[in-house]
């Protein structure tokens, strides 16, 4: 490549929902990038008026992938909300944990397999297999009788794998959708049904711990710790070995938070400083903790489809007012940033929270990945980072689950069930699979007068801020060399190492040529 | 059967407006049959589903992709279209955007082109079908149906709803299965709000597990109390689905096995007809069984 060219990925698939790419290259190297989305849908007003109990089940429909995490952090701002925040029943609190904690394992296993593998694994290398394993026979009569949608087209010229490792990898594809099935069926159990599950509301949870749930609980969650160990992880490494450059592309801003999540206790109702299964905090390329307040969050809004006027603001005090065609915008997400600077979150960040704030379990599993690729920690700070340590996430959360299935005491109450009270507000703050997951409400009359969300992708694809600060995922790219603009595999492979879920941000894009209409939102 | 030998390949777009994509991971979940049995095998012999476009599993991205749907959509009547997601019409489309060879333009703009020259639509989710939680009120994109997208553009084309929020994998497995042995349902197999009677046909309250407690006035009020949920709101009483018998993810559970009421998610002008959630539906819309005066017979009565 040579000479100064633009690069658009439109759309980029294998991900949630609608995100175009566009990278500036001069002499193949990245100067700019812009991510943009390409939809609003205004989820926020669609919540005002309504009886606040019913922002749990209608909130997580913001995202068919991780409807748990908006459901759980919904569910936490509405206890706040109602006063009972500290009276969430045990069964409630590790019911909830427990539906939470199957959608991380969902959710990280369809990401590697379904989502990013297809850039790293040539699945057609199976043509000629002669062996026994039947899924492979499969797929080599699939590919034998020739029409290889949607496997084919793909991006070519740069698959790495041996022969025998992409065909382990191709029939690992199609026994991970069986695993991750398994997840949403655990998951059901206490939830009720998903995607959009039912058993998280207000008080705790709508199910009934028995022995025979905890059980079959327990049967599908041991089957897939068996796969996430023996095989889910052993493959991030098969790639991670061929593709090692990837630890070295799509660092980005390097500065991470994590709210903190799955709550172990709920006395605490100052969510940060409770004690939670994944703890709260910052952390930067130094790896020293620092700590995290949520009111240093603001909102920018300069460089997105809304009014100027609610730029800055705390989400608690947030409003969503379209401003369609604004001059200054290029994206529907709004840009929050901590103290003015931008923050990658998701299980990265989660992780080397950890790590810096000394947890002994995120240390072990660390410096046992980072021995095995004779790697220091700044080799985490990549493409390849993001996919270990969703992979070493996936196996703390399913360890962890054993204990808390173990917690449940049938009998017992499940819930504090109340009806909504006549004024108050709150604030829920979890982690979802791809990162931190904020919601805020206030009602009024019984009825939400005001609800904000502030969602993993907004952070990680928010374009630039105020100061013209772009985006981690932007940051992502920019010095990084695209080998082949015809097959931008750089772009995508940085882009879906975040995980990104256009659905939760919303997000518009000008077709050319055509004037943008002035809408007014009631 | 022989790998090769009359093999009928059947096209697919999947074409996502405003989603979530929970309707595609809810697809995921099918057990019999899976997603495997559905793209890549051929569970009904002789027939295989070619799914050349589906944004969220598909290798391709960007001019790859947009290539190989624009090579199967130039094929008039050649493809099924599955639309998953609702139509947004606000600010003359551009609330939706939608990627095309060598154009931009808007998901409503899209979606009537990709109609237009398929065999087929399949409305895939409550969304599709009939507008769902992204035209909920104030409807701030101005989302509607793909039918009525269809119907404003004057494009007729056979439209089979399969709703549901997210719908089991089953209902669309199963729409689609009925497609491939038998041709698509003919009008006496869909009811009159376009889905098919076989998943759609009965009410969740004449099915539910819980409808002895309601018969005998048992009612739970507070959530996870045992008894009929019809005071915590349940909307089973006038939503046509078969969950109480199907259950959700391979059988596990459903809604109010799992102690929450019925949203009536599949129902047109859902969420909006079901909230408050947890209000108690009036005593009105509950069906009943009387004796018709004329023929003497046992009816239901339905919902007016
Ligand atoms: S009202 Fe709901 S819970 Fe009660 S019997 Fe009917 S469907 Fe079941
Ligand atoms: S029980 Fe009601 S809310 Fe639940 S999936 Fe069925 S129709 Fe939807």
């Amino acid at each position: 490549m040579s000479g100064r060219e633009t690069i658009s990925v439109d759309p980029i698939t294998r991900i949630e929902g609608h995100l175009k790419v566009e990278v500036v290259a001069d002499n193949g190297e990245v100067k700019e990038a812009r991510c943009s989305g390409q939809l609003f849908r205004g989820f926020e007003l669609m919540l005002l008026n309504r009886d606040p109990r019913d922002a749990s089940l209608l909130s997580q429909r913001v995202c068919g992938v991780c409807p748990v995490a908006h459901a759980m952090a919904s569910a936490l701002c509405l206890d706040a909300c109602f006063g009972i925040d500290g009276r969430v029943p045990d069964n409630g609190r590790v019911m909830r944990n427990l539906v939470l904690g199957a959608n991380f394992l969902q959710s990280h296993i369809l990401h590697f397999y379904h989502l990013a593998a297809l850039d790293f694994v040539d699945v057609t290398a199976g043509a000629d297999y002669e062996g026994a394993d039947d899924r492979l026979g499969s797929l080599r009569d699939f590919i034998k009788r020739g029409e290889l949608a949607p496997f084919m087209p793909r991006y070519e010229g740069d698959y790495r794998l041996s022969k025998e490792a992409n065909q382990q990898a191709a029939s690992h594809y199609v026994q991970a959708l069986e695993a991750r099935r398994a997840a949403h069926e655990m998951l059901s159990v206490f939830g009720g049904k998903m995607p959009h599950q039912v058993g998280i509301v207000v008080g705790g949870c709508t199910e009934t711990p028995t022995a025979d749930k905890i059980a079959a609980f327990l049967s599908r969650l041991e089957m897939l710790r068996r796969f996430i160990e023996g095989i889910y992880i052993p493959d991030v490494l098969t790639v991670a070995e061929a593709y090692g450059d990837y630890f070295e592309i799509g660092g980005g801003v390097k500065r991470w938070l994590s709210y903190g999540g799955l709550e172990l206790e709920t006395e605490e109702t100052n969510l940060v400083a409770r004690e939670r299964f994944f703890p709260s905090g910052r952390v930067g390329a130094d790896l020293k903790p620092a700590a995290l307040d949520v009111g240093r969050i603001a909102e920018h809004v300069r460089h997105s489809w809304y009014a100027d006027e609610s730029s800055g603001r705390h989400p608690s005090k947030g409003e969503t007012v379209p401003a369609p065609g604004k001059e200054s915008g290029y994206s529907w997400i709004k840009a929050p940033r901590y103290e003015g600077e931008p923050y990658e979150v998701g299980p990265l960040a989660r992780l080397l929270v950890a790590y810096a704030r000394g947890d002994r379990g995120a240390r072990g599993e660390v410096e046992g990945v980072l021995s095995r690729l004779d790697a220091k920690p700044e080799a985490l700070f990549s493409v390849l980072g993001r996919h270990a340590a969703r992979a070493l996430e996936a196996k703390r959360v399913a360890e962890a689950m054993v204990g808390w299935a173990m917690e449940l005491r049938p009998g017992e109450p499940v819930c504090e069930w109340r009806e909504p009270p006549e004024a108050g507000r709150g604030m829920g703050v979890t982690e979802a699979p791809r990162g931190s997951v904020g919601h805020w409400a206030e009602i009024e009359g019984g009825k939400l007068v005001r609800y904000q969300l502030v969602v993993p992708t907004t952070w990680n694809a928010s374009p630039q801020d105020d100061e013209g600060k772009p985006g981690p995922m932007e940051q992502a790219l920019v010095g990084t060399r695209i080998r082949d603009a015809e097959n931008p595999f750089e772009v995508v492979r940085i882009v879906r190492s975040f995980d990104p879920c256009l659905a939760c941000s919303v997000h518009m894009l000008t077709p050319k040529g055509q004037e943008l209409a002035r809408c007014r939102v009631l | 059967m022989g790998e090769g030998d009359d093999m009928t390949e059947h096209p697919a777009i999947w074409f996502q407006a405003s989603a979530c994509s929970g309707c595609v991971v809810s697809v995921l979940n099918g057990v019999a049959p899976n997603i495997r049995d559905l793209i890549v095998d051929h569970r009904v012999p002789g027939h295989h589903v070619s799914l050349r476009f589906q944004p969220t599993v598909m290798a391709a991205a960007g001019d790859a992709a947009l290539e190989i749907l624009a090579a199967t959509e130039e094929v008039k009547e050649g493809y099924v279209l599955v639309v998953e997601g609702a139509v947004p019409t606000g600010a003359g489309g551009l609330f939706g955007y939608a990627a095309k060879r060598g154009a931009q333009t808007t998901m409503h703009a899209r979606a009537l082109e990709l109609a237009e020259n398929a065999l087929a639509i399949v409305a895939l989710g409550t969304c599709s079908s009939y507008g769902g939680m992204h035209a909920a009120e104030p409807n701030p994109a101005g989302c509607v149906s793909i039918g009525e997208a269809l119907s404003g553009a004057g494009i007729e084309k056979p439209v089979i709803n399969v709703p549901g929020c997210p719908p089991h994998p089953d209902w669309f497995t199963g729409t689609v299965a009925h497609a491939l042995l038998f041709g698509l349902p003919g009008p006496d197999a869909v009811d009159t709000a376009g889905r098919p009677k076989r998943f759609y046909g009965r009410l969740v309250h004449d099915l539910c597990q819980r409808r002895g407690d309601f018969e005998a006035h048992k009612f739970a009020e507070a959530a996870g109390e045992p008894g009929c949920l019809y005071e915590l709101g349940c909307k089973g009483p006038w939503t046509h689905a078969d969950c109480p018998e199907r259950e959700f993810n391979g059988g596990v559970n459903w809604c109010v096995k799992a102690g929450s009421p019925c949203q009536g998610c599949v129902e047109p002008f859902f969420p909006d007809v079901s909230c408050p959630i947890y209000a108690k539906i009036g005593l009105l819309e509950l069906p009943r069984i009387v004796r018709d005066e004329e023929s003497g017979e046992l009816v239901a009565v339905r919902r007016p």
